[in-house]
């Protein structure tokens, strides 16, 4: 692997455990941040190839709170990111449950940046989709002309402010960024085989009702 | 260690002239921390910055929700400091935890891998004919008001004391996972003593209280909460947060970090309405705030007008009280032209019997 996030991530890990002691995602899953390091480290091609494929490698939070407590100077959360890249690129993540999920990112928060500029908007927060928001976000959701004018003159707008418009200029530039750097190819790879794990999975293609599917899903056989 | 060892962190902070990158998640949810934040920097302390309107996400969520490559989001991030040089500027300033995050770990990638920062200087030129060079200060938002927080202090109309009591308002914090557990040294105190909110809570009056799960995650994870399916795991990181520091009774929440502020928020709705647990006083929940509206009520912003507090989930009015802050109640739910829109349905962490009564008897 390529990847510099495994050069950075990993040498000569000891087994201490100490990531998987303070990682949130090992508090909630049947998740152990040490073992994935572990079988890495081994370079065993074939436990490599079956981590791809796993649920586990989906777990972590990325939030890199292994990072300054390992004794060796090691990043489980970088490590994972190197894994997952990979088993997108290999078309593995589709043998998930959570690994499919990233056609949900893809569609969300992937397609928002090469439509707004942003990850996210007002507007895609779609109160049905995010109960956990609350009354107030429902209450915003309905008056967003009303309410974030007054705080950007700009909202959905030309010009300097919060939620500015952006223009068309900048997002060919990001396109253009995409394409040309791997972006483009990561998020076709993503639908390519998410596609053809639908029809496998009896759908039509990767429509609306698999994208509820992978959104939704949730085995319960994660903890 | 001692408590004093947030010394031995002490990062170099510009001092002016700085080049703003917004953040999607605070313009989201904190428009008004953002407007505050300018006109403090720009009104009350004189200082110079610049608001671009050419800079976009610096895709960080998408990264971190591994759909967008390393190579893209640097040269993402490479634009954003060629369009910070092209406007005349070497200190950038970047209003989100999970963005700074990226620029200090992409800065060190660069410095270890040279061959990926040229790499990146031809993917940017290909793709947009644009150059750039290393900015000479990164810094946080919330840097940038620790710097300024004495100034602050001075210029400020009330302290962060109970009116009632005259005691200091206790606070508890959370500084968010990459502020500086990426980097400990790119951050003020480090990733064991953060100092950067307990610095300014000090210098306004207040009071820092600690509490066991302090340095836990807010339980964000990107893909765990962006997907539906895996909110299990936000909320329960969030929950396990709450539950740590009720004990200590805190007046309010601060949070570096913009995602954290909103979820620490949303959460408590969510644990309220899933099992009618509320976690602060009189069943109410714990007012969360960004440290712009931390700064801003001090220094005599208007919570509704300037800072938009009325677009949290959990209500700021009893804290408003304590700090003696004269609002108009009548003013929080108006719109662009001053007309009332309606107001959000009333949820159990809001404790508003009277609209449940309403309710009841329409
Ligand atoms: S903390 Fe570091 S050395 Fe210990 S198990 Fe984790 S990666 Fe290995
Ligand atoms: S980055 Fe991942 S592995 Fe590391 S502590 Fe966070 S959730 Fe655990």
């Amino acid at each position: 692997m390529e990847d510099v996030r495994m050069k950075e991530g990993l040498s000569a890990c000891m087994n201490c455990g100490v990531c998987t002691a303070v990682c949130p995602a090992a508090a909630f899953y049947n998740y152990d941040p040490r073992q994935i390091v572990s079988i890495v480290q081994t370079r065993d091609d074939e436990a490599i190839e079956e981590l791809l494929k796993s649920e586990e490698i989906w777990y972590c939070g990325e939030c890199m709170s292994c990072r300054p407590r390992c004794p060796r100077g090691n990043t489980p959360g970088y490590v994972i990111q190197a894994l997952r890249t990979l088993s997108q690129k290999l078309g593995y993540f589709v043998e998930s449950e959570k690994g499919r999920q990233q056609l949900a990112l893809k569609r969300t928060v992937g397609d928002n940046i090469l439509r707004t500029g942003y990850c996210l908007v007002p507007t895609a927060i779609k109160p049905e989709l995010h109960p956990e928001q609350g009354t107030v976000w429902r209450w915003i959701f309905d008056h967003d002309q009303e309410i974030y004018p007054q705080y950007s003159e700009a909202y959905n707008k030309s010009g300097s402010g919060a939620l500015r418009r952006t223009s068309d200029e900048t997002l060919e530039e990001l396109r253009r960024i995409f394409d040309i750097t791997g972006g483009t190819e990561m998020f076709d790879s993503i639908e390519r085989f998410s596609d053809q794990k639908a029809k496998q999975m009896g759908y039509e293609g990767a429509d609306e009702e698999y994208f509820l599917d992978v959104y939704t899903r949730n085995s319960n056989e994660h903890y | 260690m001692k408590r004093s060892s947030w010394t031995d962190y002490q990062k170099e902070i510009a001092d002016n002239d700085y080049y703003y990158a917004r953040s999607c998640i605070r313009q989201n949810f904190f428009p008004g921390s953002e407007k505050v934040f300018l006109s403090i920097l720009g009104k009350d302390l004189g200082r110079n910055i610049y608001d671009d309107p050419l800079h976009t996400s610096c895709t960080g969520i998408g990264y971190h929700s591994d759909v967008v490559p390393l190579e893209t989001i640097m040269t993402v991030v490479a634009r954003q400091f060629a369009l910070m040089n092209e406007a005349g500027y070497e200190n950038f300033t970047s209003s989100c935890i999970t963005s700074f995050g990226i620029y200090t770990e992409l800065l060190a990638t660069w410095e270890e891998f040279p061959e990926m920062l040229d790499k990146t200087r031809e993917n940017l030129y290909k793709a947009t004919g644009r150059e750039f060079k290393i900015p000479k200060n990164l810094a946080h938002t919330s840097d940038v008001i620790f710097h300024h927080r004495e100034e602050i202090a001075q210029k400020a109309k009330r302290k962060l004391v109970n009116a009632y009591t005259g005691e200091p308002l206790r606070v508890v914090e959370h500084i968010g996972c990459h502020y500086a557990k990426i980097f400990p040294k790119k951050g003020v105190g480090g990733s064991e003593f953060p100092y950067v909110l307990a610095g300014m809570v000090e210098s306004w009056g207040g009071e820092i209280v600690d509490y066991p799960e302090r340095r836990h995650c807010c339980g964000f994870g990107f893909r765990n909460y962006l997907v539906q399916a895996n909110r299990g795991y936000s909320i329960a990181n969030s929950h396990k947060k709450l539950e740590s520091m009720a004990p200590q009774k805190p007046d309010f929440i601060v949070c570096n970090c913009p995602g954290c502020s909103m979820f620490l928020d949303k959460w408590q709705y969510t644990i309220a309405e899933m099992e009618g647990t509320t976690y602060g006083q009189n069943g109410q929940g714990i007012p969360v705030l960004t440290y712009e509206e931390m700064a801003g009520l001090i220094l005599g912003y208007d919570p509704w007008a300037d800072l938009g507090m009325q677009m949290h989930q959990v209500d700021v009015e009893p804290l408003l009280d304590k700090l003696g802050i004269e609002y108009d109640p009548a003013a929080k739910y108006l719109g662009r032209n001053g007309k009332y829109i309606g107001k959000p349905e009333a949820a159990l962490i809001n404790g508003c019997s009277e609209d449940r009564l309403y309710k009841i008897n329409r």
